[in-house]
């Protein structure tokens, strides 16, 4: 089986984003970038499978500017077997990014697709969802255990209520959770070997995916700044503040 | 003219709380109707207590076996067919929401808004990106309908019990497939308040020390009546359930009250909590971030200033 797995660069999530005075966008000059945790638990799912003799094939794919080839060198060297590059200079919103991984997977033909659950910058969560729907197979989103076997994949989802098993026959959209998987470190010899290893590239205009029916984002803005607190000096000072204002 | 189609959540043939969120976004819309639409396998409860919520028009029902769980892959075809003649669907940004919008979102090529914190007007809407540190302000297309999914913390549930709207069954000719099957859900079993409607909330993080430890946060948040939480730091560490994350990637919520105990407060948990009326801060170090947002900060020892919590509280 080959799985594909998404793989987004965002930045980072240690920054402190700060919105443009003239709220156009966020500053992204300058700030680093790294693959989307999420996306990066996805790669480390992906790679155990194959470890475990589940997969033979992982390929890694990033929709971006031509420069995404380094991001994507991240992919190979944490262990990925190849790379499939959607070469676009426009920011692509999710229902756009699901056209285009359906256009890959009716190429590739994955018995599974893992995607992280949202990426942290647009933080959507929609992209596993749209190409479940798209593709006409099961989804199993938030997944926090996933075991495949007998063509199935039974997946333990991280909910609202719990925790809730679902089976879903395959092939199958698997978004991540935090708590799937600790992702490994990337070593040296690596990122070495990463060099040789291929990477498709694919205009994204060839791929025939209509990207006009996107949301227009007409203006950023910082979020309300809450007034300054203040320090109290002991429990007793903390609830009587609470008390004066109502709240025990 | 907007007519919205609201989804409803449910379990246990209850109605959650968060469907009556839902109902006040789709009211600042100012439709000309707001529908609400259970998917079931035995609707009547639920849709009895959705009909008595305030501003809604009427009440659909699809009652059918195979909508006794939430599979977003069995509803979104069921809901995707209802939704003609409508010009949104709303969904309240849970993890049920999150799962079947997007889903349904797809079946009717349209993009969908995630997490819509106000109302613009019939097609602008704001949510907040890159963990709630810029509120963006987004157009969808008029030509089609917005399928969105509603900030619970952001939105007032409306009255519920304000109401008695007619309640509707639903027959679709929809094929439903197979491919995802129900297994099971393990519930966490808790008789406090619920973390995201209670209006007090006390969470505990990475400080707390233990999962024993954690016992000391759950007694103080029975005595004043709180639903308790936890930072992601707590959660991997086994002191507590997933269920409990606040933060980005956990729940978001906004209670009057909101005391952070050990938790230092990184910009994932601050998203969580940042439309709390109040927040209160209690950490051992005096430079955690968490007293940037905190309206009243204590430094010291959480097991020594708890015990002196409860004594001066009485």
């Amino acid at each position: 089986m080959k799985i594909l797995v998404g793989y987004k660069r965002v930045v980072d999530y240690n920054v402190r984003i700060q919105v443009k005075p003239d709220g156009t966008g966020v500053v992204t000059d300058g700030v680093k970038l790294s693959a989307n945790p999420f996306d990066d638990i996805a790669l480390e799912e992906a790679l155990r499978l194959r470890e475990k003799s589940v997969a033979e094939e992982v390929v890694v794919v990033g929709i971006g500017p031509a420069d995404l080839t380094a991001h994507l060198r991240n992919g190979l060297a944490m262990g990925a077997n190849r790379a499939i590059h959607v070469v676009t200079a426009d920011a692509v919103q999710p229902l756009t990014a699901a056209r285009v991984l359906q256009k890959l997977v009716e190429k590739e033909q994955p018995g599974l697709v893992i995607l992280g659950k949202q990426a942290i910058d647009d933080d959507a969560n929609q992209t596993g969802q749209m190409l479940a729907a798209l593709w006409d197979r099961p989804q199993a989103t938030f997944a926090s255990k996933v075991e495949i076997a007998n063509g199935k994949a039974t997946v333990t989802r991280e909910v609202d209520a719990g925790l809730e098993t679902i089976e879903a026959e395959l092939p199958a959209v698997i978004t991540t959770d935090l708590r799937l998987n600790e992702p490994r470190f990337i070593k040296l010899p690596d990122i070495m070997k990463a060099k040789s290893k291929p990477i498709d590239t694919i205009e994204f205009a060839t791929l025939g995916v209509d990207a006009h029916d996107q949301l227009k984002t007409t203006h950023y803005a910082a979020p309300a700044k809450r007034s300054k607190g203040v320090m109290v000096k002991d429990a007793a000072e903390l609830v009587a503040v609470l008390k004066q204002k109502g709240l025990l | 003219m907007s007519k919205i189609l609201v989804i409803a959540e449910h379990l246990d043939g209850k109605l959650n709380s968060a469907t009556a969120r839902a109902v006040s976004a789709a009211a600042a819309v100012k439709p000309e109707a707001i529908d609400v639409l259970v998917l079931a396998d035995n609707v009547d409860a639920v849709a009895a207590s959705a009909a008595q919520i305030e501003g809604v028009s009427r009440v659909l029902t699809i009652a059918r076996a195979e909508n006794a769980h939430p599979l977003a892959a069995v509803l979104a075809p069921q809901i995707a067919k209802a939704a003609a003649g409508y010009s949104h669907v709303f969904a309240p940004s849970t993890t049920f929401g999150k799962d079947v919008a997007p889903r349904v979102a797809a079946l009717l090529g349209v993009a969908q808004v995630s997490d819509v914190m106000s109302v613009e007007g019939s097609h602008t809407f704001k949510r907040p990106i890159y963990a709630g540190n810029a509120i963006i302000t987004v157009e969808a297309d008029a030509a089609h309908a917005v399928v969105a999914t509603i900030r619970t913390a952001s939105w007032p549930a409306a009255a519920a019990s304000a109401n008695s709207a007619p309640i509707e069954a639903l027959s679709l000719d929809v094929a439903l497939p197979s491919h995802t099957r129900f297994v099971e859900l393990k519930q966490g079993k808790s008789d406090r308040p619920d973390l995201q409607s209670a209006s007090k909330v006390v969470s505990g993080g990475r400080g707390v020390g233990s999962k024993e430890n954690f016992e000391i946060i759950y007694k103080f948040a029975d005595k004043i009546g709180a639903a308790v939480g936890a930072s992601r730091a707590a959660v991997d560490a086994g002191y507590v359930p997933n269920e409990m994350q606040v933060g980005q990637t956990g729940k978001i919520i906004a209670p009057e009250l909101y005391m952070a105990i050990g938790i230092s407060g990184a910009i994932q948990h601050l998203t969580g909590i940042k439309d709390a009326g109040t927040i209160v801060a209690i950490n051992k170090d005096g430079e955690a971030p968490i007293f940037e947002v905190a309206d009243f900060g204590l430094v010291g020892d959480l097991f020594k200033l708890i015990p002196e919590l409860e004594q001066a509280i009485g």
